[in-house]
């Protein structure tokens, strides 16, 4: 089967500028010294390949580049070599709640994240009922999103995701919101997406949710992939170390 | 690959991300139309005035000049119906600084969603355009309605010239918009710069004393002269005065108060509004690559 997501020898590396104004800049041409300049490799050559309806997690340490790569993924970060190919529309659920703006209503939030992750008006339209029922908050929809309390915000945010109708969903460490029950309706409608032949790809630290959830999982460590496989397999590697 | 080697994907499958040409805003229509309506409710929320304060701005800054410029200065004397004159240049340079200003902020302002989510980014230069134009509406009606009671006939000429002006200073404030917006993300000293801009545009261009000034002062330097016509603006502000102001002039102030060989001037500025346009695109796109980890 054709793969609906391919990363080829993908390398993405930053520079990290400490000068910043012209006096820092003339300061030490004076002292003679060149500006530092650090480059950071933090996507080291990452291969892989997501055929189309797998639900694939993404683990390593803080640090190992899985919140790059899936940026790289999105289109957000262009690689600095390597390349990117997706088939079909991706949504990029890279953090609850990007698109929201505090001064807006939860409607029109609703609206602007929903039309920001790709939908169109009649979509979003459609889908507005259910993803307010899904959220729990019909009675704050119309109030100003700065009132709202973090557990509502990440309620609204992630139900707006999940509403969206792509075919490849990225999944940046947003299922550790909301309490108990949420959780769980959230991992339920994630097995929905991926039963209904969605792709996924799911950043997280939840190494329980990773095992139970996923059918692959990629070990990443200082921006290399260590182990790809099943994902039990892969939890119980990391688990080790 | 970087080189450009083998950077060939499978059939059916498109990379992520990349660069949106500034035309290809046209398919994300809905999302700008919410873009815009979200800059307008949150510039002017927790304060009281709202969106008047997009009126009292204009109306301090035009009472200043007239008096100072009309009747201190003694242009009210050459030039009549002079407020006429003086706001007309007034609504399409603010029209020019309110682009430029707001696009020039636009990608930091929106840091939050450039850094998280993929979306064309020139959604939000473009989006500043509509905002700014917003503004500039209602001040065309008062343009309009000032124009009428000073005894102006509108002519279809004088339309076209208003329209024309219009299209220049759009498409030049939207070009150095883009440059400088792009700009903006790494050096935020780009920001101080358009506020400069901003300022030196509305004395560098003929809103507040007629064109003929400038003529006569510059006689013996054409080269001069012609670098201040070169300035789209200058054009943009004169296509104003035909539109709005000529019709209500005296016959005699007329040569004086719109520029001769008025749409000679428009044409080689509507080109190098449109040349701006295209070198601001080309620039925002090669940059907007690194906005999300430079921000």
């Amino acid at each position: 089967m054709e793969p609906s997501v391919i990363v080829d020898g993908v390398v993405k590396r930053f520079r990290i500028r400490h000068v910043r104004s012209l006096k820092e800049i003339a300061s030490r041409a004076i002292r003679g010294k060149s500006e530092e300049r650090n480059e950071f490799t933090a996507l080291h050559d990452i291969s892989f390949e997501i055929p189309p309806g797998q639900i694939v997690g993404l683990i390593g340490f803080n640090g190992s580049g899985k919140s790059t790569l899936l940026k790289c993924i999105s289109g957000v970060l262009t690689p600095d070599e390597g390349m990117v190919g997706l088939r079909g529309r991706v949504a990029g659920l890279i953090e609850v709640g990007a698109g929201f703006h505090p001064d807006l209503t939860g409607r029109e939030n609703v609206y602007l994240n929903g039309a920001i992750l790709g939908m169109s008006k009649e979509e979003i339209d459609a889908a507005f009922d259910s993803i307010v029922e899904f959220s729990e908050i019909p009675e704050f929809i119309d109030t100003e999103v700065k009132f709202y309390s973090s557990g509502m915000f990440l309620r609204l945010a992630f139900s707006v995701a999940v509403h969206t109708d792509p075919d490849i969903f990225l999944v940046d460490e947003i299922l550790a919101v909301g309490d108990e029950p949420f959780q769980r309706k959230c991992l339920a409608r994630i097995r929905e997406l991926h039963d209904s032949g969605k792709t996924l790809l799911i950043v997280s630290h939840d190494l329980d949710m990773i095992a139970k959830l996923c059918e692959r999982a990629i070990l990443l460590e200082h921006g290399r992939i260590v182990v790809d496989g099943d994902a039990s397999e892969v939890v119980a590697r990391l688990r080790a170390q | 690959m970087a080189d450009g080697t083998a950077a060939v994907l499978p059939s059916g499958m498109t990379a992520p991300g990349g660069s949106a040409s500034l035309f290809d805003i046209g398919r994300h229509r809905y999302l700008l139309r919410l873009v815009v309506r979200k800059e307008m409710r949150v510039r002017y929320q927790g304060s009281l005035l709202g969106l008047a304060w997009t009126y009292v701005k204009p109306a301090v800054q035009f009472a200043v000049f007239y008096f100072v410029m009309g009747t201190f200065l003694g242009m009210s004397a050459r030039i009549s119906p002079f407020a006429v004159f003086l706001f007309s240049g007034m609504v399409i340079v603010n029209l020019f600084t309110e682009i430029l200003t707001n696009s020039t902020r636009s990608v930091t302002g929106n840091a939050p969603l450039v850094r998280k989510i993929y979306l064309p980014r020139q959604l939000f230069p473009v989006s500043s355009v509509f905002v700014a134009l917003a503004h500039f509406a209602p001040q065309v009606v008062i343009l309009v309605l000032g124009a009428l009671v000073s005894g102006w006939t509108p002519d279809v000429v004088g339309l076209l010239a208003g329209l024309a002006g219009t299209a220049i200073v759009v498409c030049l404030a939207l070009g150095v918009g883009l440059i400088t917006a792009a700009i903006n993300v790494a050096f935020r000293d780009i920001e101080n710069i358009t506020d400069l801009i901003a300022m030196v545009a509305v004395w560098f261009s003929p809103v507040l004393y007629p064109w003929s000034f400038v003529r006569d002062a510059f006689v013996d330097y054409p080269a001069l002269l012609n670098l201040y016509f070169a300035n789209p603006l200058t054009v943009a502000v004169e296509l104003f005065h035909r539109a709005f102001w000529a019709g209500a002039a005296q016959p005699l102030d007329r040569p004086d108060g719109v520029l001769t060989d008025l749409w000679t001037h428009a044409a080689i500025a509507g080109a190098v509004s449109v040349v701006v346009l295209l070198i601001g695109d080309f620039t925002f796109r090669r940059m907007s690559y690194k906005f999300a980890q430079e921000l």
